[in-house]
């Protein structure tokens, strides 16, 4: 049935109307709200990841101790309650409205990146941590032994072969999170998977609206991965 | 171990070490003090919130059935996987071609999606193509949804075991003459099994965290779902989020434990060829392949 129902122009027009029936958001335009989630979250988790994973790594016991809890806590607790708590409890209870008290759709768009940036930035501060833990400890040795200051056998030595080694573990962090702004759907976030839910709810083509969102997500992961992974292996240092 | 990038303290690092951290329990007591202050004038901290967890009608009515719903799908999810991602994983390294690449294609394709996706189809093609009933349907479509991704991760987990064995292992299975499923039955498998365990149990803490995806999604009763049903009728939002965020860290927090706990004794057995996959090699992935499996993990 479906092959000579496809083949007509007026019949194809059919199938695929549900693309165009959809304008609050559209299909570009919801994953356009996915892009900019993971955009958003990914700059905030880089820098909160890094204060992070510098506590972690610090001479002040007290702050490793908070870096420590911080990364084992926050990953043991799923994103979910983590993102809905942000909606329910942060907003409804704290009144942290994120500058957007009228604006429902703002402050759920900046609710869900806050809480992607603190469940994320658990991940990036490990990915940091084991980076600059692929370091010889020869290298940091030699660095002294030639007279270099803390910062300098830091920023001089360490830290440059650390981002290096890094850039492949940053990469699946980033994609893991390019999925995870599904979860942002829990709050009414008009996203990819929330438009995909309404759409499969009400249309008939079940298959392929699941295959054009699945198709989104593919190519919003996979020129990632093979971009970051060809940069890290590139740039590794090779031992 | 990160100990290389400072000397031990000197009396001036010791002073600036005092200075910082006096500084950064200001800055922690602060925000502590504004949290306490703000759920007290919100009336969170009364006790009549808090008291329904000292009583068994709270734990047994929503968290133990919901809790128990969770660990339920959970565990189906890693019993049905755990083969399929057996199957494909060793699909993946086959010789053949027409094996190994729409095995790859699978994996890849499965892993590259949000198990969001993977969760709301399957509780649509539940819904529309079979007489699954509608109480039944959300533990179907969440249990569908992560079989669906992790048995692809879990493929990676397979493949990447396989390949951690030292090469001597197929070499001298060779060289007594075993045939290649005689190899990977006898030989790679069961060494495989051993150095994936604590890659499991870490894929385990994943999938109990996915399955509260489905109770705000789908309306599966897990333990989040219940959570809300709870503070409906206690009105007690954040005790009961703090409740539940709790009984997962505590549950999650067990499962990598364990998982490190077996990590670190395959390590240092003797019987083994002190091939392991770990906590570690599982982030990785849980992301679509950059740099190879076979190159993340430390022991490799």
């Amino acid at each position: 049935m479906s092959a000579t129902y496809a083949t007509h122009p007026e019949a194809r027009e059919i199938v695929f109307d549900f693309i165009s029936d959809y304008d609050d958001p559209t299909l570009l335009g919801a994953f356009w709200m996915t892009v900019k989630l993971t955009v958003f979250s990914g700059i905030g988790s880089l820098v909160w990841g890094t204060l992070l994973a510098a506590m972690r790594v610090s001479p002040v016991p007290l702050m490793r101790g908070f870096g420590t809890a911080y990364v084992n806590i926050v990953r043991n607790i799923p994103l979910t309650v983590i993102i809905v708590f942000t909606s329910l409890g942060l907003a409804d209870i704290f009144g942290v409205t994120m500058g957007a008290r009228d604006d429902f759709a703002l402050q759920g768009f900046r609710l869900a990146v806050l809480g992607l940036i603190a469940y994320t930035a658990a991940f990036v501060c490990e990915a940091l941590r084991s980076g600059i833990n692929t370091v010889p400890v020869g290298q940091a040795e030699a660095a002294r032994a030639l007279g270099l200051k803390f910062s300098q056998v830091l920023s001089l030595i360490v830290l440059p072969q650390a981002f290096r080694s890094v850039i492949g573990p940053l990469a699946n962090v980033l994609i893991a999170l390019t999925k995870n702004t599904t979860v942002a759907a829990t709050i009414g976030v008009a996203e990819a998977a929330l438009l995909m839910k309404e759409m499969i709810e009400n249309e008939a083509q079940t298959l392929l609206i699941g295959a054009v969102f699945a198709f989104g997500f593919v190519v919003l992961t996979l020129p990632t991965g093979l971009i970051l992974g060809w940069l890290s292996k590139r740039l590794a240092v090779k031992r | 171990m990160t100990s290389v990038l400072y000397d031990a303290p000197g009396p001036r690092a010791k002073r600036r070490n005092v200075i910082l951290s006096v500084v950064f329990v200001a800055v922690l007591l602060l925000v502590l003090w504004w949290v306490y202050r703000t759920m007290d004038d919100k009336g969170q901290l009364e006790w009549s919130l808090w008291k329904p967890f000292t009583e068994s009608e709270a734990w047994t009515t929503y968290l133990l059935p919901g809790l128990g719903d969770t660990l339920k799908a959970a565990a189906l999810a890693m019993i049905i996987a755990l083969p399929l991602g057996a199957v494909l994983g060793i699909a993946r390294m086959s010789d053949h071609r027409w094996v190994r690449v729409p095995a790859a294609a699978v994996v890849e394709f499965f892993r590259a999606i949000p198990v969001l996706l993977l969760m709301l189809f399957a509780n649509e093609f539940f819904a529309r193509s079979t007489n699954v009933s509608s109480t039944d349907r959300p533990l179907y479509a969440v249990v569908t949804g992560l079989v669906l991704y992790n048995a692809s991760v879990l493929a990676e987990v397979v493949r990447a075991g396989i390949l951690s064995l030292p090469k001597g292992q197929t070499e001298a299975a060779q060289a007594i003459g075993l045939r290649k499923s005689q190899t990977m039955s006898s030989i790679l498998l069961p060494q495989a099994v051993t150095a994936m365990l604590p890659a499991i149990v870490s894929q385990l803490v994943v999938i109990v965290k996915d399955t509260a995806l489905g109770g705000v999604m789908l309306g599966f009763t897990e333990l989040l779902n219940t959570r809300g049903t709870l503070a409906a009728n206690y009105a007690n939002v954040i005790p009961s989020f703090i409740v539940v965020a709790v009984i997962f860290i505590v549950l999650n927090f067990i499962l990598t434990s364990f998982a490190s706990w077996l990590e670190g004794r395959l390590r240092r057995s003797k019987r083994s060829t002190g091939a392991v996959l770990g906590a570690e090699d599982v982030d990785d992935l849980n992301a679509a392949e950059v740099g190879g499996p076979h190159k993340t993990g430390g022991v490799l």
